[in-house]
């Protein structure tokens, strides 16, 4: 097996967890946005991602485009696969995206009220899909021998992936809850800090039954843990830190809250990566069709150059994401232009 | 329909409004950064709350031009699986590095361009300007890098699979429909690859479209401003800004329709051909300033300047520019066709034509809106320089002022006539002479989800659409905001203001 392919197995893994870790609080934020009652509440929540949530939307576009260009086979398996679910993704995010810009553009009661349930809403669908994606990755797909999707959109929403959607919506609303608590004082911190709890419970329920549900109707998990018992120290690991989530909060640390949620969310992706290796793309019932970070990757030549991009790419990319969350670092304020 | 024109009209509406704001965030940005830079060098506040009015209008499309563009990453892997796996080893790696470079600097940056006018310093506000203005540019780089490959393919070679084992395949090979399971396109050259060879004329024709949107979007809501006697200081500086800007991207846009042109004559005769309506070879081959194409008959219909079109094509009147009748190549058929006799080849022939008439048609209307726009800009430059631009008392600046308000329309149908000319032009291919759009498509993907996504983009874009035009409308009426734009101390500390 090549190393590049390795480290590419890696990096879209690492890109796609970026994506979960800062996009995944944005749309929190949206699937809470209607909870929240009062206008200025609403603005608040809006803009305290104002700043960053575009380019949180770019660990997606980068991560697909990562794939698409380390792993073409899986790329085109999947999005083709699973059409008519990226397309509901797609309108959701860009509904979710333009109501950010446009609620707060005229004071109209109807006006405000459509936007935010758009933006609600589509953070909803959003988390939800990419869930339920996830969902059916883990699980396995139908795929024949050319590498091509063989299921149906209804067999996409199969009970186990529904589950792992909803887990997921859990999680970024919790996520998004915490991220709220650092952003905001007063009347709404006392509205959210309410919220983080109950939300933390509803993930933690949710996320057990997941991890029950995976051990009973996914049977490749279970072979391969016992095949790799180090993923266990990672399982331990996670849920030291999903359980330092509530001990944060209390102690009255949102911020230590905040890294205790991202850090989870990169133990999560971590335990799936360790136990999936080496597949790109589990074909379920026939595993001799799958797609591996062999079979569907590009040539190691594209390999090693790509990788000179995201040497040279990364690192900035990095360095200057860090600069603009310290910049607007702090409690949100709101002003005349703000959204 | 067919699951291909399904697909094809899908992946055309989508990109096509997509479209309608990047090029705006491009020019706009540019602009940007020319305002906040006058700013600094001449501490006028005027410039100041020029930058921050026009960013507002940026902010607008560049949230549009984003929500739209993650549907343009998706795209090719639901509608073009088949394409995906053929090219991804090429194709992917530009779409990655234009995510990871370009959009990266751009939406980061943007947080400090919109939210950080209280938050740094004027200069590092201005360095971010720059930075999102650069990202824009660098992003179209790399999606007109991996557009250029599908136009004239270079720096790579075909590989099959065989028993899991990549075999090079010769550089002469025609790939079969059933070879797409085991075939790929990929990279030899990476540098031979980015720079292939239309990336260049191709980049900068798009880069210079975009400067015109942006350019004549200011222009047009200036020149509105002084139709109706408001902010008249403000507009008056902007419509400077805007019309010199114009200019300059008007006439160097030319210069670079021209390098384009030979470019195409030389790596896609059949797209010249097509776009051009010419049929027959003929020496001193004559260019049809507007008309239609008669495909029936295959003749053009319309004035024509002898010899014009040899003269844009090879720089000489003799030289003939290959008809559609000798395109392509016995040669390249019989490649295609082995063992197929000439009377059947030349019937096959007709298949490797594009759209003649539709090619023809957009490509003209994007010639005659861009000289029609040159037009615009040197009444424009004539009348400033007269100084009669600014007296609306004048019937004459009043019919010119309006003319400018509508001039925003030009660049967006150029441009969307353009990449119409150039994707069409391109047909039969998607990769141009090597892989064809029909046997590119999703083959697990049927024509009633292509439908059914159809639908929901149409609702999503109209709505979307309307929207952007009705929040345009309003911030343009509400116009600069001197009050709101205030400096915040700080700044003016360190900025003093003159007039």
């Amino acid at each position: 097996m090549n190393s590049l392919n390795i480290i590419w197995y890696v990096l879209v893994g690492v890109l796609f967890t970026g994506y979960a870790m800062l996009d995944g609080f944005d749309l929190g934020v949206g699937v809470l946005h209607l909870f929240a009652k009062k206008d200025e509440h609403r603005r608040l929540f809006l803009n305290s991602i104002g700043p960053v949530w575009d380019g949180n939307e770019v660990w997606l576009v980068t991560g697909g485009g990562a794939l698409f260009a380390a792993f073409p086979e899986a790329y085109a398996t999947v999005f083709s696969g699973f059409y008519l679910a990226f397309m509901l993704l797609l309108c959701s995010l860009i509904f979710r995206a333009v109501a950010i810009e446009f609620r707060s553009k005229e004071e109209w009661t109807w006006w405000r009220q459509f936007w935010d349930v758009a933006f609600s809403l589509g953070s909803l669908v959003s988390a939800l899909l990419i869930g339920v994606a996830m969902g059916n990755i883990v699980r396995g797909i139908p795929l024949d021998a050319n590498h091509e999707f063989a299921g149906t959109f209804l067999g996409l929403l199969n009970p186990y992936s529904l589950l792992m959607g909803i887990t997921t919506v859990l999680l970024f609303a919790m996520h998004g809850a915490i991220y709220l608590a650092m952003k905001t004082e007063g009347e709404v911190l006392e509205i959210v800090s309410r919220w983080i709890p109950r939300l933390i419970a509803l993930f933690l329920a949710s996320y057990l039954l997941f991890n029950i549900y995976t051990l009973v109707d996914v049977p490749w998990v279970l072979e391969t843990v016992r095949a790799r018992p180090y993923v266990v120290l990672v399982v331990g690991a996670n849920v030291l830190c999903v359980l330092n989530i509530p001990r944060e909060i209390h102690k009255g640390r949102p911020f230590g809250g905040f890294l205790s949620s991202c850090a989870a969310m990169a133990l999560m992706m971590a335990t799936f990566g360790l136990t999936y290796f080496p597949n790109m793309v589990l074909a379920n019932p026939d595993p001799a069709n799958s797609l591996t970070i062999t079979n569907a990757a590009s040539t190691q030549k594209t390999l090693g150059i790509m990788l000179v991009i995201a040497i040279i790419g990364v690192p900035i990319v990095l360095a200057y994401t860090a600069s603009i969350y310290w910049v607007f670092r702090g409690k949100t304020t709101l002003t005349k232009h703000s959204y | 329909m067919t699951v291909e024109i399904l697909a094809r009209v899908q992946f055309a509406f989508t990109i096509a409004i997509h479209y309608l704001y990047p090029p705006l965030t491009i020019g706009l940005g540019m602009a940007l950064v020319m305002m906040e830079g006058l700013w600094l060098k001449t501490g006028n506040p005027m410039f100041h709350s020029m930058a921050r009015f026009w960013t507002r209008i940026f902010a607008l499309t560049f949230a549009i031009g984003v929500a739209t563009g993650i549907v343009m990453e998706f795209e090719f892997g639901t509608n073009w699986a088949t394409y995906s796996r053929f090219v991804g080893d090429i194709f992917g790696s530009a779409l990655a590095a234009e995510g990871i470079f370009a959009f990266f600097l751009e939406s980061g940056f943007l947080a400090l361009l919109l939210f950080g006018w209280n938050k740094v310093g004027p200069r590092m506000h201005f360095f971010a300007t720059c930075m999102v203005a650069f990202g824009a540019h660098f992003s179209a780089l790399w999606i007109v890098v991996a557009n250029s490959w599908m136009q004239t393919p270079a720096g790579y070679h075909l590989e099959k699979i065989v028993n899991g084992k990549s075999v090079v395949l010769p550089p002469d090979y025609v790939v079969t429909t059933a070879d797409l399971t085991s075939v790929r396109a990929v990279v030899e050259d990476f540098w031979a690859m980015v720079f292939n060879p239309s990336t260049l004329d191709r980049l900068t024709h798009v880069i210079l479209g975009a400067w015109m949107a942006g350019a004549f979007l200011i222009v047009s809501i200036s020149a509105f401003y002084i139709l109706r006697r408001r902010h008249l200081e403000f507009a008056k500086a902007s419509l400077k800004i805007g019309l010199g800007f114009a200019a300059v991207a008007s006439v160097l846009q030319m210069v670079s329709a021209d390098f384009t042109a030979k470019g195409v004559a030389r790596n896609q005769p059949i797209k010249l051909a097509a776009m051009e309506g010419v049929y027959q070879t003929v020496p001193f081959t004559p260019m049809t300033l507007f008309g239609y194409v008669d495909e029936k008959n295959e003749t053009t219909v319309g004035p024509k300047i002898p010899g014009l079109l040899s003269i844009l094509a090879w720089g000489t009147p003799a030289k003939p520019v290959a008809g559609l009748r000798d395109l392509p190549s016995e040669k390249f058929l019989s490649a295609r066709h082995p063992g197929v006799s000439p009377e059947e080849l030349a019937a096959l022939r007709k298949s490797y034509w594009p759209n003649a008439p539709a090619v023809f048609q957009f490509y003209h209307i994007m010639i005659l809106v861009g000289v029609a726009l040159l037009g615009l800009v040197a009444a424009g430059c004539f009348f400033w320089w007269r100084g009669w631009l600014f007296d609306t008392g004048r019937p004459l600046t009043r019919w010119l002022l309006a003319a400018l308000v509508f001039s925003v329309l030009g660049p967006q149908v150029a441009n969307q006539a353009g990449w119409f000319a150039a994707e069409m032009g391109r047909q039969p291919w998607i990769v141009y002479d090597l892989l064809k759009t029909s046997e590119s498509i999703s083959k697990v993907v049927t024509a009633n989800q292509i439908v059914a996504s159809l639908v929901l983009f149409a609702l999503v874009y109209a709505l979307l659409f309307a929207m952007f035009i009705f929040l345009l409308t309003r911030k343009i009426q509400h116009g600069p905001d001197e009050e709101d734009d205030e400096m915040p101390d700080s700044w003016k500390a360190l900025i003093p203001p003159r007039a």
